[in-house]
């Protein structure tokens, strides 16, 4: 057990030694202060910016969550980012319109966000499924469509707002409260954060131990197996791409009803690749997914303060990032083929006393 | 492997055999284009759609987008899909921007090719030596290029006159072909508007000046790839390793030392496309300036049936697109709205007749809706003109679904010894 | 021609990887021509005149014969026109009749050995090992390649042919050397030993012989294909008006060359593909519209490719029990998964089904082929089925194995099960069933008694009677 735990670990933790000392290498060579990066980025950071971190990583769970899903089924949602775009869009559109009160307001926008968000990933696994597009490739198109389609959107019904474009700005009864959680900040942990732990949750009990998460799970680990004991699965590919796409649109929700109250051409974008980065490194797994996601927020928050304090362009921190994530994958499969061989040397041994004639691989 | 989709999909009608027998040459696809896209301008008015400006647009943005393809072909036909392209023409857009400003032009396009033959490296260090899966692969060299990019862009160019964090001063291309008088007498032909002469004279005027040597390259690359890989031993091996590695493993190819070739060819010319984009198309180097066009490179391999001649069919199809809406605005692409809607209507009637009934009717209800919208609007409006690049990708692929057919082996993870 | 003979799992592949390069001994010598050889490579090996024609054709699909040929070897001759020159010279002289330009996707089982063939003898083969080489092949088409290997040991060539065929070997042999358990045991003239002899050799003790036994079916009808067609997106008829019936206590087997619809009746009958005309019936129940999950409810199903169809390999011994049974008990209750319930069943068909593994929490892909297929064969009969569909059960088991799975087989029979028996052993279907089919490019062409029936008589109606029509 204790073993399995530490093969486990040897992955990421391997790849962080590997990232950290590549970021050296490249801050060395550029003629920065290796110093000035390393006192800055373990600095403990005061409490405003462990709000921070807690706010952005529970976005970045949630992303990672939504990445994940389809890559349990080796289907590459890269369209996170266009699914979120549309589903935020969706949801201050009709929020912003005030026709329900208050708490039902949200409720509502919520699941209209939800489903804006699952069609937009359904397209992609429908023409999977009926015309074999590669999902990578129609997802990363949908991405860019979702640009071009919300700016049009926003010209046509948004006001201007300053220099951008917003959707009408949430009735105040519509906002979720922040909570104070850490002393001594002047900013709250936003209020629907706790969004990604319910569904970090969901996703664990659902693919471990639901039969529908079997399934999944067995789909993607082999299609041709999944297709003889009965799973459809060209419908477990729609399914999937639908809940991805529903989980990636609850990423922009806490900023949109916890702090910008409304959605324009300002809104944060990139959380979807960023996503896609912290589930990779966590290996599809919920709570390497969660550590990821503190990992990652972590080192950007704490970058902000690298050109102050350091001198240092904080663009380094998603080199090591970029790193880190290629590095983990690579750490991966060496653990992968390691654990693989060890099984089947252990299993020839258990074996071999009785005397079992072996099956020659031949 | 998501690419390969034989699972997922239902029995798509294959290819009519006798594939070598009756297959439409791409000079021919291009001529219909061409006659089709005259008849729209006449009709239409709107002379934008051709004119020897907006051709010049269409191969600066068609460039790029066939080098890229050509580069996915190159790894994808050894059996390594690269979705990193985007990453490596990242790496080649640095690259360009440094050796542009303080060297000259053509250490540019070297260093371009080189800094994106680095990425192709990484790609074939975690997919072929450490056999990671290459989408994630690919996935991860992406996040990386944009930061590294980021950072030496940071780096080189702050405090650079006309520069900055995120761009660079402004760099001088390479050369370019320049045939005044020929060029002059062209635009004299093509302002009269004829039908399909003014057109072939606007090709002409485009191709008579300020015609990058760059672009020349680049075409040659891709006549060099076809001779390259379908006539030499050595393109032969290289496509037997994305067919078929274990027959080829068994005659004596080294499978992992072709495999690791294709992926650094791929990069330096992915890396090559970055250096077009910024010495050729923008003049400069920015943050981003790449634009996804790596993956639009890999839709046009797709459409090409991971052959050059037709990738180049399709890059020129979304380069083209992107120049129409990037230049001459909703105008000129409601004048292509027509153009849609006759080849979906050809194109549904050849599916009736060929008994596909649903599929038939389908593309002709669609001609239709395209016809209408024609005849409705007076223009498409500029965020719709902007998605047209990523919508006919979109549109090309689910269409295109039947009669493709990638290198047997693409994406699978290849180990020595599991032959036999 | 020297033959080498023995059981699956004996050495005999391995030692001929050795021979070949693809792998290297840890001890001992080869000697070519008297000379001490070594070779890292399978280019080592082609150096010195060594060819190897594999049991699983190593061929480009969407490569032409001639690109396929001289892969490899483009030093040799090129790889335009004088290539071409030499395929075309080479198949003329052995009577391949093989076209250079033309794709291998688009070439039958026969020809692609002719291919393969071709390889060795462009390269200059003087020693040719074949392994395996009548695994796909009916009689007469067996009888076609010792033809071809006759006219090469004229040529002055050496063969060495690896098999488990003991009367083909016997039959063209000039010595023949017996490996048992990865050690030379015997080696003999064929003059000098009869087949039940060589057989003993070979696995050192009695055959498990197919037997008979009283007859246990019963009038009650199970399965009904009735007038089965299927047509694939090209029109080709992949099933053409097939129709059959399997009484419960009944075994009725389907010979037939590989890839004339063995697969494709499986997968009707498993609901994995839909027919285009005709429909299926389970105990007069029409089932042709229902799923497959519904259908494995009451059908277990033993698929011919374990690896793809039918194991998750990376996942433990137990999730794997729920595979394929994830509709009830004991692997799931309502919605959700019972992992104690799937954990309790694993042991309990580890322990019946004689399965040797450490544990069931021990991945899928550490076990030997024949306890995957152990396993396999007790999850499937688990859940009382009421038809049992047998693609090759057998298919790459060891022998211990395959005894044990041919005994619960006749068995659950006994107890009443159809069995629907697919397999390209002759001795299989003919020691196993009770009615056997034989099926060819997707129709029922023969029906005979497994008592009575020969092996000729078996080949000569599953090439066709019409010997011209041989390769497609």
């Amino acid at each position: 057990m204790l073993k399995r735990i530490v093969v486990g670990l040897a992955a990421p933790v391997l790849a962080i030694v590997i990232a950290m000392l590549i970021t050296v290498v490249i801050l060395v060579v550029s003629g920065n202060s290796v110093s000035g990066f390393m006192t800055t980025i373990f600095s403990v950071p005061a409490p405003r910016n462990i709000v921070n971190i807690i706010n952005n990583s529970s976005v970045l769970y949630l992303s990672a969550l939504a990445a994940a899903i389809g890559f349990r089924m080796n289907l590459f949602n890269i369209g996170v980012e266009g699914q979120y775009r549309v589903a935020v869009f969706t949801a201050a559109a009709f929020a912003g319109q005030g026709w329900l009160p208050g708490p039902l307001n949200v409720l509502v926008a919520v699941l209209l966000a939800i489903v804006a968000g699952a069609v937009w990933a359904a397209i992609a696994g429908v023409l999977k499924v009926t015309r074999g597009v590669s999902e990578v490739i129609s997802t990363i198109m949908l991405n860019a469509i979702a640009v071009s389609l919300t700016a049009y959107l926003l010209r046509k019904w948004g006001g201007i707002v300053g220099n951008s474009i917003q959707t009408r700005a949430l009735p105040k009864d519509s906002w979720v409260p922040g909570i104070p959680l850490i002393p001594g900040a002047p900013n709250e942990v936003l209020g629907m954060a706790l969004v990604a732990v319910v569904a970090g949750v969901g996703y664990a009990v659902l693919l471990s131990r639901s039969r529908f998460g079997f399934e999944l799970r067995a789909t993607g680990a082999s299609p041709t197996a999944a297709v003889a004991s009965g799973i459809d699965v060209r419908r477990m590919v729609v399914t999937a791409m639908i809940i991805s796409g529903g989980i990636a649109a609850l990423v922009g929700l806490p900023l949109l009803f916890g702090d910008t109250h409304s959605y324009g051409t300002t809104f944060q974008s990139g959380l979807g690749f960023a996503g896609i980065a912290v589930a990779l490194l966590g290996r599809n797994n919920p709570v390497g997914i969660a550590f990821g996601s503190l990992l990652f927020a972590f080192l950007v928050e704490q970058s902000s303060l690298l050109e102050i304090n350091a001198g240092v362009s904080n663009d380094i921190v998603s080199i090591t990032q970029g790193v880190l994530v290629l590095s983990v994958v690579v750490a991966y499969e060496i653990v992968r083929r390691y654990r693989l061989a060890a099984e089947q040397r252990s299993v020839a041994e258990q074996l071999a006393p009785a005397g079992a004639k072996q099956e020659v691989a031949a | 492997m998501t690419i390969a989709n034989d699972v997922f999909t239902p029995d798509l009608a294959p290819a009519p055999e006798g594939r070598r027998a009756r297959r439409i040459p791409v000079w021919a696809w291009l001529l219909a284009a061409f006659a089709l896209i005259s008849f729209a301008r006449v009709i239409t008015g709107s002379n934008e759609v051709d004119s020897a400006g907006t051709l010049r647009e269409a191969i600066t943005a068609f460039i790029p987008i066939a080098l890229a393809g050509l580069a996915g072909l190159w790894s994808e036909r050894a059996g390594v899909v690269n979705i990193g392209l985007e990453g490596m023409m990242i790496l080649g857009t640095i690259g360009a921007g440094y050796f542009g400003t303080f060297y000259g032009p053509w250490q540019a396009v070297i260093a371009a090719m080189v800094f994106g033959a680095i990425g192709g490296a990484l790609h074939a260090l975690a997919t072929v030596i450490f056999g990671v899966d290459h989408i994630v692969s690919g996935v991860a060299i992406n996040i990386m290029a944009v930061g590294v990019a980021a950072f030496l862009a940071d780096l080189w160019f702050s405090g650079l006159q006309g520069g900055g964090p995120t761009q660079s001063p402004p760099v001088e291309g390479p050369g370019a072909i320049n045939l005044p008088g020929v060029s002059d007498w062209a635009e004299g032909v093509e302002h009269k508007h004829w039908f399909l002469v003014s057109d072939l004279a606007s090709v002409v005027g485009t191709l008579t000046r300020e015609l990058s040597l760059l672009t020349v390259v680049s075409v040659l690359l891709v006549v060099a790839t076809y001779f390259i890989l379908w006539r030499t031993s050595f393109g032969l091996r290289l496509r037997s390793c994305g067919e078929s590695p274990s027959a080829a493993e068994t005659l004596g190819v080294n499978v992992y030392r072709y495999k690791i070739y294709a992926v650094l060819v791929s990069g330096a010319l992915a890396g090559l496309a970055g250096g077009f984009i910024v010495l050729v198309g923008a003049g400069l180097y920015q943050n981003g300036i790449t634009n996804g066009r790596g993956y639009i490179g890999l839709a046009a391999m797709i459409f090409g049936n991971w052959r050059p001649g037709g990738m180049l069919l399709g890059a020129a199809l979304f380069g083209y697109t992107d120049a129409l809406q990037l230049r001459a605005g909703g105008g000129a692409v409601h004048a292509l709205l027509i153009v849609i809607a006759i080849v979906l209507l050809a194109y549904g009637i050849f599916q009736l007749r060929k008994g596909a009934r649903v599929a038939g009717i389908v593309t002709v209800v669609s001609a239709v809706m395209f016809a209408l919208w024609f005849f409705i609007t007076k223009e498409v409006p500029a965020d719709f003109t902007r998605m047209t690049p990523y919508v006919a990708t979109l549109f090309v692929l689910a269409f295109s679904a039947q009669r493709l057919r990638m290198p047997a082996a693409d994406g699978q993870r290849y180990r020595r010894g599991e032959a036999g | 021609m020297h033959a080498i003979v023995g059981e699956n799992g004996a050495g005999k592949s391995t030692l001929m990887k050795i021979l070949y390069g693809v792998q290297k001994p840890d001890d001992g010598s080869i000697e070519i021509n008297g000379a001490p050889a070594s070779m890292s490579s399978p280019a080592d090996a082609i150096k010195l005149g060594i060819g190897m024609v594999f049991q699983h054709f190593m061929l480009a699909d969407n490569l032409s014969v001639l690109e396929n040929v001289v892969l490899g070897a483009e030093k040799l001759y090129g790889i335009g026109d004088k290539a071409r020159a030499k395929v075309e010279e080479i198949s003329t002289t052995y009577g391949f009749g093989l076209d250079p330009d033309e794709l291998v996707e688009g070439l039958g089982v026969g020809e692609r050995q002719r291919v393969e063939i071709l390889k060795v003898l462009y390269r200059g083969a003087k020693v040719i090992i074949l392994d395996e080489p009548t695994a796909v092949l009916v009689p007469q088409e067996v009888d076609a390649l010792f033809a071809n290997l006759r006219e090469l040991k004229k040529e002055g060539h050496t063969l060495i042919f690896i098999s488990h065929k003991l009367d083909e070997v016997l039959a063209v042999a000039d010595d023949i050397t017996v490996v048992r358990r990865g050690t030379t045991v015997a080696a003999v003239r064929p003059a000098d030993v009869t087949a039940r002899k060589l057989a003993e050799l070979m696995v050192g003790s009695e055959l498990p012989s197919p037997n008979t036994e009283e007859s246990t079916v019963t009038d009650e009808e199970m399965l009904e294909l009735s007038h089965i067609t299927l047509e694939d997106a090209a029109g080709r008829r992949l099933l053409d008006d097939v129709s059959l019936r399997i009484h419960r206590g009944e075994v009725l087997g389907i010979a037939g060359v590989e890839g004339n619809g063995q697969t494709e009746l499986t997968e009707v009958v498993m609901g994995m593909r839909h027919p285009t005309q005709g429909h299926v019936e389970l105990a007069d129940a029409d089932i042709s519209g229902w799923s497959t999950k519904r259908r494995r409810e009451q059908i277990g199903y033993i698929p011919e490719d374990r690896h793809r169809h039918g194991l998750l390999l990376d996942s433990p011994l137990w999730e794997n029990r729920i595979l394929g049974h994830q509709t009830r008990q004991p692997s799931v209750k309502g919605a959700w998964i019972d992992r104690a319930g799937a954990r309790k069943d694993a042991e309990r068909i580890v322990e019946a089904y004689d399965v040797r593994t450490p544990s069931i929490e021990t991945t899928a892909h550490a076990l030997s082929g024949g306890n995957q297929q152990k396993f396999i064969v007790g999850r499937e009969m688990s859940g009382d089925p009421v038809l049992l569909v047998a693609s090759h059960p057998t298919r790459g088991v060891d022998v211990g194995a395959q005894a044990a799975i041919w005994d619960h087989i006749r068995n659950a029979r006994r107890q009443g099960l159809a069995v629907l028996l697919i397999s390209a052993d002759l001795d299989e279907l003919i020691g196993l069933s009770d009615a056997i089919k034989v099926i060819l490019r997707g129709r029922f062409v023969g029906d005979f008694d497994p008592q009575s029936v020969t092996p000729e008589e078996l080949g000569s109606a599953m090439t066709g009677a019409d010997s011209a029509v041989k390769e497609d």
